[in-house]
């Protein structure tokens, strides 16, 4: 139980409207990523679910109930904070225990319900402890388990991996997908990190600017980005967009080639261009080609030794995998025409 | 020649710091000692630093003369008194500006702090007509209010500055976790900033002890606390120094002793904060 409707919903502070008009709908059990630049408004929209904002219009709807100024609490969601926000002065059972607590359930309930918890988060060797003595990963454990143990309709998670060194945050990342994977309840990720919200989402909201750019699971975005700002910001490196002559040619007025959909060869292709830097990473290599306009390609490709900056190269991009895009940036369906 | 520089730095401190330690010490000492001595000793010129004859007396004829016990329970009244009432107020209105403030929230923090910065005398005749009025002179709740009213602009400002230091994040968890306000006053708030509630006390305990101008004005006999009586040995019959001194150690030396053992935590707090 705990599907999540957005219904026209708005936030503004003061005079400035940070969410102009919000409709999402979140099926039970799903896992839900909201993702964007900094500054975007995905926090807020979660702050907003969670109710530690007042929406100024709008509704907002868990299991069709209308919640829009239910205390939090009162909304059956539990979130980890991307701070963690434990409670320093209590040990990690104390951590762990305390929406129990709150909720007035009997101590011997507590302590079987605790025990459950730490065991599935391998954290019952630190009941004791207080969180300052836990490295970072144990110290989300320790916000998750407390998020847990209240068994509710669903989990709001606001950047939770963004305060962890890059190894534990591939793990976590892991964890959280399978706590996921075994709970089955509804769950919302906020993170402006784009592998993140592709590798745990069912389903992504893209955001700019406070408006949610379109929502669709990863593979879709990646394939069918709706407009140049989720084309541009679903995969790495970034798409390129190329305007003017080259973009009329394909009937658009921007045409976006991925970085992976570029072959080149020393003598003959579509386009001729100058290698400005080549990144060696190892499995593959990514090169940057200013061609004989001011236009930058950015392609990706197998390790060659015969990319060095300076050289003069040829690339074509692949025909059936050319995006284009109006005046509006609103990508044009159909079938690309052919020149 | 070079390792001697900041030698000579080090103990130049040293000795400023013992100097001006000494300097702040040194009437407490001369109190303390005077109040062993003789009358005659007393305002013997020059002054002798050590008493001749060590006595007791002095103390004897304080307590006979006027009863300190009465005082002393007085001036515990007066401090816990105005301390505990203090913080009952204190907290909710500290609370609501550093968590809920509203646009005018830095006014009224500035509003507050401009009362103290008004010499209190000023408004002595209108304060002394209304306890007048009220029937309210030489009582322990009319001398605990007033005291209490000075004080609480300082307790406020001192709670406002701690609770503004718990992260938001931590309060929020609260209220998703299902905490009221009153379970998250006494679960988390209160015991994460303890440091500055007990030295936000402490201050305030030590500062109603120590005020002098309200209860010399606005008490006499059954509510006047220990600085009350201190000043009555500086009567018109004359100054009767080595009383005065007894008294005044009489009076100090409770606060003196509570000073002592809580310094660590007192500098802890005033100073909550300021390194991070």
């Amino acid at each position: 139980m705990g599907s999540i409707k957005l219904d026209g919903l708005k936030k503004a502070f003061g005079s400035q409207t940070v969410i102009p008009d919000a409709n999402l709908e979140i099926a039970d059990g799903e896992f839900v990523v909201f993702v964007g630049p900094s500054g975007c408004g995905k926090s807020t929209l979660l702050r907003l679910i969670a109710g530690l904002e007042e929406p100024t219009d709008g509704r907002i709807l868990i299991d069709g109930r209308d919640v829009t100024h239910a205390a939090p609490a009162r909304r059956k969601l539990a979130m980890v904070f991307q701070s963690y926000a434990l409670y320093p002065h209590m040990s990690v059972y104390q951590n762990i225990a305390f929406p129990l607590k709150m909720a007035g359930e009997k101590a011997d309930v507590i302590r079987v319900r605790v025990q459950e918890v730490a065991t599935s988060l391998d954290l019952l060797p630190y009941l004791e402890r207080r969180p300052r003595a836990l490295s970072g990963g144990q110290r989300q454990r320790v916000a998750i388990g407390r998020a847990i143990i209240r068994q509710p309709a669903g989990f709001l998670f606001d950047e939770p991996l963004s305060n962890l060194d890059a190894a534990l945050r591939v793990s976590m990342r892991t964890e959280i997908s399978e706590l996921h994977r075994r709970l089955r309840s509804t769950m919302i990720y906020v993170t402006h990190d784009q592998v993140e919200a592709m590798t745990m989402a069912d389903r992504i909201a893209v955001m700019n600017a406070g408006r949610i750019e379109q929502f669709d699971t990863p593979l879709e975005l990646y394939r069918r980005p709706a407009n140049m700002f989720v084309a541009g910001f679903i995969g790495s490196p970034k798409m390129n967009f190329i305007e003017g002559a080259r973009a009329r040619e394909y009937d658009a007025r921007t045409i976006g080639i991925r970085p992976e959909a570029i072959d080149w060869s020393i003598d003959s292709g579509k386009w001729r261009g100058r290698v400005e830097r080549v990144e060696h990473l190892g499995a593959e290599t990514v090169v940057h080609l200013s061609l004989d306009t001011a236009d930058i390609l950015t392609f990706r490709t197998p390790l060659d030794e015969r990319l060095v900056a300076g050289r003069t190269i040829h690339v074509s991009p692949r025909e059936d995998s050319i995006y284009r895009f109006d005046g509006e940036g609103r990508a044009i369906p159909g079938p690309k025409r052919n020149p | 020649m070079r390792s001697l520089r900041p030698t000579l730095f080090k103990a130049a401190m040293t000795f400023l710091g013992w100097a001006v330690a000494l300097l702040l010490f040194f009437p407490i000492l001369w109190t303390v000692l005077t109040s062993f001595k003789s009358e005659v000793e007393a305002i013997a010129f020059p002054p002798a630093f050590w008493p001749s004859g060590w006595t007791l007396e002095n103390y004897f004829e304080v307590q006979e003369r006027s009863e300190y016990f009465g005082h002393f329970l007085n001036s515990v009244a007066l401090s816990l008194g105005s301390t505990v009432i203090g913080m009952l107020i204190a907290i909710p209105a500290a609370w609501s500006m550093a968590f809920q403030p509203a646009a005018s929230t830095r006014h009224v923090l500035m509003w507050m702090l401009s009362t103290k910065m008004m010499p209190a005398v000023g408004a002595l005749v209108p304060v002394f007509l209304i306890f007048k009025s009220a029937g309210l002179l030489d009582t322990l709740p009319g001398i605990t209010l007033i005291v209490l009213v000075g004080n609480l602009p300082i307790m406020v400002w001192m709670l406002y500055t701690y609770f503004k230091e718990i992260p938001a994040d931590i309060l929020e968890a609260c209220r998703m976790d299902g905490a009221t306000v009153w379970k998250e006053l006494v679960h988390v708030l209160l015991p994460m900033s303890l440091p500055g509630v007990a030295s936000t006390m402490l201050l305030n305990i030590i500062l109603a002890w120590n005020e002098a101008f309200w209860t010399l004005s606005l008490t006499a006999v059954k509510a006047a606390p220990l600085s009350a009586f201190i000043a009555s040995y500086s009567s018109p019959q004359g100054l009767f120094w080595a009383k005065l001194s007894a008294a005044s150690t009489l009076a100090i030396v409770p606060i003196l002793i509570i000073g002592w053992i809580s310094q660590k935590q007192l500098v802890r707090g005033l100073t909550f904060g300021a390194v991070k």
